[in-house]
């Protein structure tokens, strides 16, 4: 790790003014800046510590009915906040199927949205990466790209954005608060990640020194939470990044379909909200026929960037699935799998 | 440049003088204050060997900067014995032979005290195995562990039965 400076401003409006030197960077609890500094794949001059600002862990349920969470709002603590999972059960589940207890009791919501890929060569110094050295190249492209991106991807970048809490969020229409040097702004979730295109070392819309302070979801994010699921297939039964993973979430009204949401994580640089799939679900009754459809349309842009044409239907079958789970209805408990398509039956000792 | 942290560690309160914020509160615990029960593995929050009570949560403290905790309340192994006597969640990993070389002992058992604290996987081993997730095994103790967890939860709750009657 290299050495850099570390400052604790007391205030967001001294946080933002540390950190938007150039070459500094937010410290929240360091789940992944510390390991890629370990790596030397950060490099930051200086850790702008934000840990014991005021005010940001936090949430607030607002007079308009939607939910405010604070940046600093731990992953854990969001997830086991009995109040927010059943209103946004398929957002506990995600974040209950990421990581570890340990990770989840640190890692918090802003630093969440913010974690960097985990592709492996962007994370091997040794190899190109025009995401860590814009410019020379994507390593990825033709080397090991067996878990890499289906859509939206470029020849300049072919990797995924790892996070499970984002694709549900984004499903539900989450707005990200964000401070900078210019005063309070704020954005859609699905706009906030960018697509890599020729600019892959661009990762967000954020300016210099800004900071993300709060996510929001609105009133009708709620509406879903009878029916809602997030399906998440990985390499292990558990604490693994997803392979593919989908958030549905339905609102049906005399077995019809009224709304729907779907979207779709570890298929791209940004979760991926599958509008087309939300059009055709609503108005029909919910039945698998439909939920191919729906999953058909959701993947209808794909292509594979390398030897993962499997993740194509893959994703098909994981979208579907995941909507034949959120018509099953939300389950009254979390599962003892959150989001595991090999959940097993409780009280059994051995696996299988 | 000179920094400081303050940090309650296993009930005694110290302020440790740092002389560069990289220290992690794993190098901190082992390489400061010789308190080497909590172990290095992977170093990158992969193995869970080095998990500790952080104001009562489990954490991997490899991935913790000690000049960030500043004013927290930390738990490691050397701290969950009392007067002599194993915790429990001790007991019942030596009772069910939850470990074998036992370099992930520690981290098992502190993030078992934490699951226990948090409640929420009861008697149910499925949940049980889901939780201690983030604890590797190199030797594949896993039954046993999960027999030791489960076994600790039967202990407390009866304790905590007689404490109520």
């Amino acid at each position: 790790m290299r050495s850099f400076d570390y400052v604790r401003p007391t205030t967001v409006r001294e946080a933002v003014a540390a950190a938007a030197e150039p070459g500094a960077a937010y410290l929240a609890s360091g789940t992944n800046i510390l390991d890629l500094m370990k790596g030397n794949v950060s490099q930051p001059k200086r850790l702008v510590d934000i840990t014991h600002l005021p005010g940001l862990d936090r949430i607030e349920d607002l007079s308009d009915g939607g939910v405010r969470i604070g940046a600093l709002v731990r992953n854990a603590d969001l997830a086991n906040d009995a109040n927010f999972a059943r209103r946004f059960p398929a957002v506990a589940e995600a974040l209950l199927s990421s990581a570890s207890a340990q990770l989840r009791n640190a890692a918090t919501v802003g630093g969440n949205i913010l974690q960097r890929t985990r592709c492996a060569y962007f994370y091997d110094t040794a190899s190109i990466c025009n995401k860590r050295a814009p410019g020379s190249g994507c390593a990825a492209y033709a080397g090991e790209n067996r878990h890499h991106a289906i859509l939206g991807w470029s020849e300049s970048c072919i990797t995924t954005h790892p996070s499970d809490f984002c694709v549900p969020l984004v499903a539900l229409d989450a707005i990200v608060e964000i401070e900078g040097r210019a005063g309070r702004r704020e954005i859609p979730l699905e706009a906030f990640h960018r697509l890599p295109a020729d600019a892959p070392d661009r990762e967000s819309t954020l300016e210099p020194g800004e900071m993300i302070v709060a996510v929001r979801l609105p009133a009708e994010a709620a509406h879903f939470a009878a029916y809602a699921r997030y399906l998440k297939v990985r390499d292990r039964t558990s604490y693994a990044f997803a392979v593919v993973s989908a958030a549905a979430a339905l609102r049906i009204e005399e077995g019809i379909v009224g709304e729907a949401r779907v979207a779709l994580g570890g298929v791209a640089l940004k979760p991926w909200r599958a509008r087309e799939a939300e059009r055709i679900l609503i108005g029909a009754r919910p039945e698998p026929s439909l939920f191919r459809r729906a999953a058909t349309a959701a993947l209808a842009e794909a292509k594979p960037s390398g030897d993962n044409a499997y993740k194509i239907e893959l994703a098909r079958r994981v979208v579907a699935r995941a909507l034949a789970l959120a018509t099953a209805g939300t389950p009254e408990r979390m599962p003892a799998l959150p989001a595991s398509p090999f959940a097993a039956v409780s009280g059994v000792l051995a696996n299988g | 440049m000179g920094f400081s942290t303050t940090l309650s560690i296993n009930g005694v309160t110290r302020t440790i003088a740092l002389d560069d914020p990289r220290v992690t509160l794993l190098d901190l615990l082992r390489e400061r204050l010789d308190l080497t029960g909590t172990k290095k593995g992977c170093d990158r929050g992969q193995c869970g060997a080095c998990t500790v009570l952080v104001d009562g949560r489990r954490i991997n403290s490899c991935l913790a900067l000690a000049i960030s905790l500043d004013g927290a309340d930390v738990l490691t192994i050397e701290g969950v014995a009392q007067g002599g006597r194993l915790h429990p969640v001790q007991e019942a990993f030596i009772a069910c032979d939850g470990l074998q070389c036992g370099f992930c002992t520690p981290g098992q058992i502190m993030s078992a005290i934490a699951l226990l604290q948090e409640g929420l996987a009861g008697d149910d081993p499925e949940r049980v195995r889901e939780a201690m997730s983030g604890n590797l095994c190199r030797c594949g103790a896993y039954q046993g562990i999960t027999e030791a967890v489960l076994k600790a939860q039967k202990a407390l709750d009866a304790a905590s039965r007689k404490e109520l009657a």
